[in-house]
C-alpha cells in the first residue's frame, strides 16, 4: 500500500502550542489524535490555599489574550459563593470589558491567524506586504478593544482593576468619553470586517453539532445565563459537573470534556450565534444576513465570519454602555466570605469557560476545577478532522498539512490555556 | 523646534506562570530596579500586535525574551533584527504564536520599526507551567542583565526627533 508520512514540527498561528498527529492508509484516516500536554492543573494546585479574592489575578495569567474571561469566571463563581450580586453600572462595566476582551481576541485571530488561510498567505506578514490597509485596520480594531480592556481594567495585558464585588476603581463618565469616538469608527470598521470575510473562499463543510452556550433571555451572552445546547440542554451552570464530565485520554495529558454519557459538543462563536441569534443586536443579524448567513451556522470554516459578526456586537454593545453609563457610588460591593461552593461560567472569546471554587470559613481556597472553552472543543475538532480529511486525501502533503491547520484554527484554540507546544503529524501508509 | 524627549525602551517579554518564560519578565524587574533614566522598563506578555503597538514611535528598544534554539540552557543570544530577520523557530517557545518574532517582521512590512532594536534571546529548558526558572536559566539572569544594561548605556544617546 502507498505509504506516505507528513510531519510538521511547529502548528504556527494557534495560540500557544499543542499536537496533532493523523495518520492515513491509502485514501482512509484511520487515526486522529489531538494532543494536548497540560491544561490548567498547575492553577487549580497553585490556588488551593490562597485567599478567594486572588482568583481572578491568578487565573487571570493563564491566558494572555483572554485574562477577562477568566477573571470574569472567577469573580462570578466567588459572588455565587458568598451570595453577592452586582448589579447596575458595575454589571455594565463588567459587560464593557468582556466587549473589550471580544473585539481584542477575534480580531487577532480573524486578521491575523486564520484569514491568511482564506487568501493563500503563509502567515500575516505575507498578507500585510500584499494588504497593508486590510491589515492595519485588523490592528487599529483590535487596538480599540486593547483600550477598553486597558481604561476599565487598569492595565492591557494583565488587567489589574477587576475584583471579588466589582471593581477597584470605576471610571468617570469622561474617562470613557474618548472611548466612545474610537468604538463608533471601530464599529464601522467592524462592518467592514464582516463584509471583508464575507467574500472569502469558504470550504463547503456542514456538521451536525451539539452546540452549547450560555443563553440570557435578554442579551447576547457574556457573564450570565443558563447552559443550553442545541439538543435541549437548558440547566443552572451549579448542574455543569451533573452534566458535563472530563474524560482522560491515554494519548494526551488533557481531559476531553463530554456531556454525559460520551457525546462531544462545541462551544464558541458558532455555538452562541446559533444558539443567540435572536438576541443579537438588529445592526449585527442584519450583518449576518448581508454574509449569507442564517441564524444557525454549522460550517465551523464560516466561524470567520462569526466571529467577526461577534465583533460588530461587541462594538456596538460597547457603544450602548459608554453612553447609558453613570458611575456607580462605590465601585464595588461589600463581599463577607463563607464556607461555600461557587460555580460560574461565562463566555469567552473561544467559548463557555467553567470554573468551580470550594471555600472555607476564612476565605481560603480548599479546592478549584477550571474548564476552558479548547478543552471542550478537542474532541469536536478530532471529529472535524476525521471528516475532512477524507475530502483532500488526495492533496499534497503540504496543502493537506495546511487544510488541517485550518481546520485546527476555526476553532481559535487557546492552547496555552491548555498546553505548551503544538506539532502536527501527518502520517500517510 | 521644541525638542522631543527621545523615548527609550527595555522590554520583558514572557509569562511568569511558565517556566523559563519567565525569565524576559524577571530581568525587566530587576532592571527596574537598576538606575536607567533614559530607558523605560516595561513587561509583556508578547502578543505581538500589541507588543508593536508599544514599541511605536520609540527611539530604540531592547526585547528580552526565552528562546527555544537547541543552545545550552542560559545561552543568551544578542540579536540585531535591524540587519537579519530574526529565526522565527527560536522565539516559538512564547505562548503567543503571533509572537516577538513576527512581530518585529510585521512592523518590518510596514517600515514602521524603531531606528534602534535589539532583542536579547536568553535560552531556555523547561516551558511547563510553574514559577520555577530551571537553575541554569537562573544562573544565566545576572549576566543578561549586565548585557542589557551595558546595550542601554551604548544607546542612551540615541538621537530622538529634533536632536
Amino acid at each position: 500500500m502507498k505509504s506516505r508520512t507528513i510531519k510538521v514540527d511547529y502548528l504556527a498561528r494557534v495560540e500557544g502550542e499543542g499536537a496533532l498527529y493523523v495518520k492515513i492508509q491509502g485514501d482512509k484516516v484511520v487515526d486522529v489524535k489531538l494532543k494536548i500536554f497540560e491544561p490548567p492543573r498547575f492553577f487549580e494546585a497553585f490556588l488551593r490555599g490562597r485567599r478567594f479574592s486572588e482568583a481572578p489575578d491568578i487565573t487571570a495569567r493563564i491566558c494572555g489574550i483572554c485574562p477577562i474571561a477568566y477573571q470574569m469566571s472567577a469573580v462570578h463563581a466567588m459572588e455565587d459563593a458568598f451570595g453577592v450580586k452586582v448589579e447596575g453600572p458595575l454589571r455594565d462595566l463588567r459587560r464593557l470589558i468582556y466587549c473589550g476582551e471580544w473585539i481584542e481576541s477575534h480580531t487577532l485571530h480573524v486578521y491575523m491567524l486564520h484569514a491568511p488561510d482564506f487568501l493563500g498567505f503563509q502567515d500575516a506578514i505575507q498578507m500585510a506586504r500584499q494588504h497593508p490597509e486590510i491589515v492595519k485596520r485588523g490592528l487599529q480594531l483590535k487596538k480599540a478593544g486593547n483600550e477598553i480592556v486597558s481604561l476599565v481594567g487598569g492595565r492591557e495585558i494583565h488587567p489589574i482593576n477587576v475584583k471579588v464585588g466589582g471593581f477597584y476603581r470605576a471610571p468617570t463618565r469622561s474617562d470613557l468619553a474618548p472611548l466612545l469616538e474610537r468604538m463608533k469608527w471601530a464599529r464601522d470598521a467592524a462592518l467592514d470586517t464582516v463584509q471583508w470575510v464575507s467574500q472569502l473562499s469558504i470550504p463547503e463543510f456542514e456538521q451536525d453539532y451539539v452546540f452549547v452556550s450560555l443563553s440570557h433571555p435578554d442579551e447576547y451572552p457574556f457573564n450570565e445565563g443558563r447552559l443550553v445546547s442545541s439538543r435541549g440542554l437548558d440547566i443552572s451552570v451549579h448542574d455543569y459537573d451533573d452534566n458535563f464530565t472530563e474524560e482522560h485520554v491515554a494519548y494526551s495529558n488533557a481531559l476531553h470534556s463530554v456531556l454525559k454519557p460520551h457525546t462531544p459538543y462545541h462551544v464558541g462563536p458558532l455555538g452562541r450565534y446559533s444558539l443567540n441569534f435572536d438576541r443579537l443586536s438588529p445592526i449585527a443579524q442584519e450583518a449576518a444576513r448581508s454574509a449569507g448567513l442564517g441564524p444557525v451556522c454549522r460550517n465551523p470554516f464560516q466561524s470567520i465570519i462569526v466571529r467577526s459578526i461577534e465583533i460588530l456586537q461587541a462594538c456596538n454593545e460597547a457603544i450602548e454602555l459608554i453612553e447609558r453609563y453613570q458611575p456607580p457610588d462605590d465601585p464595588s460591593v461589600a463581599v463577607h466570605p463563607r464556607a461555600a461552593r461557587g460555580y460560574a461560567c461565562t463566555e469567552a472569546p473561544r467559548g463557555t469557560l467553567y470554573h468551580r471554587y470550594r471555600i472555607d470559613e476564612s476565605g481560603t481556597i480548599r479546592d478549584a476545577k477550571i474548564v476552558p472553552p479548547t478543552s471542550q472543543n478537542q474532541k469536536t475538532i478530532e471529529q472535524d478532522l476525521w471528516q475532512f480529511i477524507p475530502k483532500h486525501v488526495q492533496d499534497s502533503q503540504n496543502e493537506l498539512r495546511w487544510r488541517c491547520e485550518q481546520a485546527i484554527r476555526n476553532y481559535d484554540p487557546c492552547i496555552s490555556c491548555a498546553t505548551h507546544f503544538l506539532k502536527l503529524d501527518l502520517e500517510r501508509s | 523646534m521644541a525638542q522631543r524627549v527621545p523615548r527609550r525602551l527595555i522590554i520583558g517579554v514572557g509569562n511568569p506562570y511558565r517556566g523559563d518564560d519567565a525569565a524576559g519578565v524577571l530581568a525587566a524587574r530587576r532592571l527596574r530596579d537598576a538606575e536607567l533614566d533614559s530607558f523605560t522598563v516595561l513587561e509583556h506578555s508578547g502578543e505581538g500586535a500589541s507588543l508593536m503597538e508599544t514599541w511605536k514611535g520609540a527611539d530604540a528598544v531592547i526585547l528580552m525574551d526565552a528562546v527555544s534554539s537547541g543552545s545550552p540552557p542560559g545561552t543568551i543570544h544578542r540579536l540585531e533584527p535591524l540587519t537579519n530577520p530574526l529565526p522565527a523557530q527560536m522565539f516559538q517557545s512564547s505562548t503567543h504564536a503571533f509572537s516577538l518574532a513576527q512581530a518585529i517582521e510585521m512592523a518590518r512590512a510596514f517600515d514602521d520599526l524603531p531606528a534602534a532594536v535589539i532583542v536579547f534571546g536568553i535560552e531556555g529548558q523547561d516551558f511547563q507551567a510553574g514559577t520555577e526558572l530551571s537553575p541554569e536559566v537562573s544562573k544565566a539572569l545576572p549576566e543578561l542583565v549586565r548585557r542589557v544594561l551595558e546595550e542601554a548605556r551604548g544607546l542612551q544617546n540615541t538621537p530622538g526627533d529634533g536632536d
